[in-house]
């Protein structure tokens, strides 16, 4: 089973001025096959840093990613990513943008033509297959992110901050939809939020990450995912430790911000 | 004088035609619900679409000015124009006792194009002969002239007097006016003056139109554009030294596309070649493609390999930085995106990075082709065996402006025909340029 070891990362921003920022400091993570996982932190934690050494977009300066007891050293198939927006290739459609994964190994696009299809009519853009992608709404958009990450049928999905840029209905919407194809594939997510309620929604496992250096602050395990999974999301926000959860987490990283806010600049 | 008159009427025509407009068709001038407060947003280019009624009126004034200030046939308003026909003056003939006489002088304003018209049984025109006078009585004898309008004639009047000048009969007045050397008069039609040394001179009244020498009338140029299609210039139809222009430009863009776009998206990809190239594009950049035709007419002589050597690096430089800047401006979520979907580095070229450069390219060959299409004419203009420069500038040694002007009307029209052509290919093959 694919396991996601992040063992004992570090990374460190060498600045042209000669100073450094200290990104992540020995973060290691064991993430499950299959596990759901948000994380949370104030602006600039790390989190970002974090889920581009995962995809193997940057080298750790210290420490080692090992998906299925292989070592990671660059980005490939086996880790899917849904990037906040600006990823989609406007001079393909739709279809073509979900197929470009399938296409890339060589598959046929008779051959891919079933699944690019199906995933499609999963993310409810079944009627704008042929589209230009600059006809689509935000959320569409989106969509086909999601869709194209999927077809490609990677081990563990990242995404950063996927559904930031949406309005709070269609983001509701795009919760819901993550949640059922996340119990309907079984990988394994890594999720990066701004948002405490969609960290607790879609998080099987939250994870609070503190600033300077970024780190691991704090770990929850939490039952509303599950809980979410064919549900009326609105029903589990009524969950009498959702409230509870929700403050104490808010709480934390409003004092971390203020930390950050009371601290002078120092890149040292 | 007439550059003001010009800039005047051009004004109001501007200003009338919106204020008159705006009144007759309110319509259509008034901008309704949230239009009219988008150019509150000043500089929002989606607030600001051209009116076409203005394009329109636009292009009829230049065209009634142009009219306006020739000796045009079309029936439209025009300024005074200059004389025609004959004209009469006399002068006072004083000799060294204190006698005097007067004598009439008839002069025959005739049209200073005459030998380019043509009457109705296709002959060219003629100068006129001069009028037919009496000599009249007296020492001083009636004279006649020809002038052509726009000239300037001096006359002797003492040819057929009984005193000549050396006898002492000198030019006192002009229509019973004193005058002396030097000084002039004004009659209707024209100016009559006496030179430093005492000889009468006339210059027929100009009026505020230019002469066909200098701006032949629309009518004119049309003819003449005809013409050139029935006989061609300088041993070439008009549509080979088009065509040839057309094809050095098309021959130079693509040369240099061809080089310079890989040698941009080289620059874009390897630090070796960024390196390699910078210090050659950066100082090539800034020579104007002008000055590189003497160059090469010294290594190519004027044939065809000098102007297409030329035009490829007018455009050379600018596809290689439109190639370059085309990588450079990928966004690295794209690049990033297609790592992680399984595509390898060539594929990440073909897929992404090239068709991602495909806007910036387009917005390099409309300035590509603009500069190409303006230097062929420059280079064409210095040394050429065909091509509308070459027209032009041997039309312009005989004083042939109307061929110089179907030159100009061509090469303009012909560089909005490209512009819109690219526009076209650009909108088919590039959709999605400026909506994401
Ligand atoms: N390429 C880089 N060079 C230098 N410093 C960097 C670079 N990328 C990130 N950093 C620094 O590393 C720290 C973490 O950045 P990161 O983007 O991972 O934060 P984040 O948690 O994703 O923030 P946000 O929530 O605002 O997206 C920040 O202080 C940032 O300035
Ligand atoms: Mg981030």
């Amino acid at each position: 089973m694919s396991e996601l070891l992040i063992d004992n990362v570090s990374m460190r921003f060498e600045l042209p001025n000669g100073g450094h920022v200290q990104a992540l400091q020995n973060v290691s993570l064991d993430i499950k096959s299959g596990e759901l996982m948000s994380v949370l932190g104030p602006s600039g934690c790390g989190k970002t840093t974090l889920l581009n050494i995962v995809a193997g977009f940057l080298a750790p300066t210290e420490g080692n990613i090992i998906l299925n007891d292989k070592k990671v050293i660059g980005p490939s198939a086996d880790r899917g990513m849904v990037f906040q927006q600006g990823a989609l290739f406007e001079w393909m459609t739709v279809r073509e943008n979900v197929s470009f994964g399938p296409d890339m190994k060589g598959v046929s696009r008779a051959e891919s033509k079933e699944n690019v299809e199906h995933l499609l009519e999963v993310v409810g853009l079944g009627d704008f297959k042929e589209k230009a992608i600059y006809e689509l709404s935000g959320g569409m958009q989106q969509r086909v992110a999601l869709a194209r990450c999927l077809a490609n049928d990677p081990d563990v999905i990242l995404m950063d901050e996927p559904l930031g840029a949406l309005d709070a209905l269609t983001r509701e919407k795009m919760q819901g939809l993550v949640l059922d194809l996340w119990r309907e594939t079984g990988k394994t997510i890594i999720l990066i939020t701004h948002s405490v309620e969609e960290a607790l929604l879609l998080g099987e496992r939250l994870l609070v990450m503190a600033p300077r250096p970024g780190r691991v602050h704090k770990e929850y395990r939490l039952p509303f995912a599950d809980l979410g999974v064919g549900n009326d999301l609105r029903e589990v926000k009524k969950h009498k430790d959702y409230a509870s959860t929700r403050e104490e987490i808010l709480e934390m990283i409003w004092s971390m911000e203020e930390e950050i806010m009371g601290r002078t600049e120092d890149a040292s | 004088m007439s550059g003001f008159i010009i800039f005047a009427l051009y004004l109001v025509a501007f200003f009338g035609s919106y204020l008159v407009l705006s009144r007759l068709l309110s319509k259509y001038f008034q901008r309704e619900g949230f239009n009219s407060l988008k150019t509150v947003t000043f500089g929002d280019e989606s607030a600001v679409k051209a009116n076409r009624i203005a394009s329109i009126i636009s292009v009829a004034t230049v065209f009634w000015l142009w009219v306006a200030f020739t000796n045009s046939a079309i029936p439209l308003p025009k300024l005074p124009g200059p004389f025609q026909g004959d004209a009469t003056f006399t002068y006072t003939a004083t000799l060294e006792d204190g006698t005097s006489d007067d004598a009439t002088v008839t002069v025959r304003v005739y049209r200073e194009d005459i030998q380019q018209t043509v009457d109705a049984e296709g002959n060219p025109g003629r100068e006129p002969d001069a009028p037919e006078v009496e000599p009249g009585d007296g020492f001083a004898k009636n004279d006649t002239l020809t002038a052509a309008r726009y000239s300037f004639k001096v006359l002797n009047v003492w040819s057929n007097d009984e005193v000549s000048k050396k006898g002492g009969s000198t030019v006192t007045a002009i229509n019973g006016i004193p005058i002396a050397p030097g000084e002039k008069i004004d009659i209707p039609e024209g100016t009559v003056g006496l030179t430093d040394k005492g000889t009468p001179t006339f210059a027929p009244a100009t009026g505020l139109r230019m002469a066909r020498l200098y701006l032949p009338a629309p009518e004119v140029v049309m003819e003449r554009f005809i013409r050139l299609n029935k006989e061609g210039y300088q041993g070439f139809t008009l549509w080979e030294h088009t065509w040839k222009s057309v094809s050095r430009v098309l021959w130079g863009f693509l040369l240099g596309s061809l080089i310079g776009i890989p040698l941009g998206y080289a620059m874009g990809l390897t630090n070796w070649s960024r390196g390699w190239f910078d210090p050659i594009v950066e100082f090539m950049r800034p020579v104007p493609p002008l000055a590189l035709i003497p160059l090469m007419i010294i290594w190519f002589g004027i044939g065809e390999v000098s102007k297409v050597i030329l035009l490829f690096l007018a455009a050379l430089w600018i596809m290689i930085i439109a190639a370059r800047s085309g990588v450079s401006g990928v966004a690295i979520a794209k690049v990033h995106a297609a790592y992680s979907l399984g595509a390898s580095k060539w594929q990440i070229l073909s897929k992404v990075i090239v068709p991602n450069s495909l806007p910036e390219i387009f917005t390099g060959a409309r300035v590509a082709m603009g500069v190409c299409w303006g230097t062929v004419v420059a280079a064409e203009l210095v040394a050429a065996e065909v091509g509308l420069g070459k027209m032009i500038v041997v039309a312009s040694k005989f004083q042939l402006t109307d061929i110089v002007l179907v030159g100009i009307i061509l090469i303009g029209v012909i560089g909005f025909l490209i512009d819109v052509g690219v526009r076209a290919l650009e909108t088919w093959l590039v959709p999605w340029k400026g909506k994401v």
